[in-house]
């Protein structure tokens, strides 16, 4: 028996595919990363955090919010790469979509423990990334300022690993990355 | 008491066709009397809001109000939530998925004008998959309503 499929269910039934199972892409080729675009916004102490000024360095720069499950299985994850590679030109950024500002973001950094920079993010910046429609939604930012890989939706943390020994230069990161303390036992 | 199942084929779609409010029938009450409006809700599979009594303090409920009018919600009555467990959670989650229905008991008041009207009520949710969560909605929802 043959069956018709329309156009509209087929185009459901291919983004409900790309939502419930995210194909897990590594870094990009250097020749086909972009310039990421620049921000400066303010951190929970008041301090700038400028995008640029972090060239020369490895960002993950991860679009997170309070109320997203996901995101928060990924920042213990986040927060152990900090602790592991921030001595090696690695930071993460913290991007909170969260309505409510600070109010609802600066406990959740407290009882988390982000030892990394959080600033609230808003449309704007969000349309400079493309339009940040789902989270977590997660950039890897390599020491020129060029986006080598994205990731939307959740991801495992060996996916990271590989991006980010990738991306660090391999060698020096791959003895320092594994299964760490904050990984609670999610896909991987 | 009246109840007036939803009728029409028209749909209200929110958030990327996620959530669908099937918009009721008109509520038909009498002058000082009682009625009952159930809002048909159907999520797309693989899906899930949160209860209105999600299990986490951060995490947003699924919320129904509705404007003041000659008819005033009594009550908001939300299903019995369901206890599911997810990957990125490491304990179970109070949520509804597939479909599910919101009643709202209302009162009409005695002096309520008689004849058609409508009400306006907002629904927020906030939906995510086992991967990804979209943003917090609120979308209108419209409420017909015929006092005699």
């Amino acid at each position: 028996m043959t069956r018709k499929i329309s156009i509209p269910t087929l185009v459901t039934a291919v983004f409900l595919a790309a939502c419930s199972s995210p194909p897990e892409r590594g870094a990009k080729p250097e020749s086909e990363r972009r310039t990421a675009p620049d921000f400066s916004l303010k951190d929970a102490t008041g301090q700038t955090v400028k995008l640029s000024d972090y060239r020369g360095k490895v960002v993950l720069l991860n679009f997170w919010a309070t109320w997203c499950g996901p995101c928060k299985l990924e920042i213990p994850w986040f927060i152990d790469f900090q602790r592991k590679l921030k001595d090696q030109g690695f930071s993460v950024i913290g991007v909170s979509m969260d309505d409510e500002g600070w109010e609802a973001v600066k406990p959740f950094v407290s009882e988390e423990g982000m030892n990394y920079p959080v600033v609230l993010g808003n449309e704007s910046l969000s349309q400079l990334y493309g339009g940040i429609e789902s989270l977590p939604t997660t950039f890897i930012i390599d020491r020129e300022g060029k986006i080598a890989a994205v990731h939307i939706g959740l991801v495992s943390k060996t996916r990271y690993e590989k991006d980010l020994e990738e991306v660090l230069g391999g060698v020096r990161s791959a003895g320092n990355l594994g299964a760490g303390a904050g990984d609670r036992g999610g896909p991987r | 008491m009246l109840v007036i199942w939803a009728l029409a084929p028209a749909i209200v779609e929110a958030q990327g066709n996620l959530l669908t409010v099937m918009p009721p029938a008109s509520v038909q009450v009498a002058r000082g009397g009682s009625a009952e409006a159930k809002l048909d809700m159907r999520l797309r599979a693989g899906f899930h809001v949160n209860s209105n009594t999600p299990a986490d303090e951060y995490l947003i409920p699924l919320r129904l109000t509705w404007a003041p009018g000659p008819l005033k919600a009594t009550e908001v009555v939300y299903p019995k939530p369901e206890t599911r467990s997810y990957s990125f959670s490491q304990k179970p989650l109070s949520v509804y998925t597939g479909n599910f229905v919101v009643v709202t008991r209302f009162h009409a008041d005695p002096n309520a004008p008689a004849g058609p009207g409508a009400l306006t009520g907002k629904l927020s949710y906030q939906a995510c998959n086992e991967n990804t969560c979209f943003p917090p909605r609120t979308v209108e929802v419209r409420l017909p309503y015929n006092v005699k």
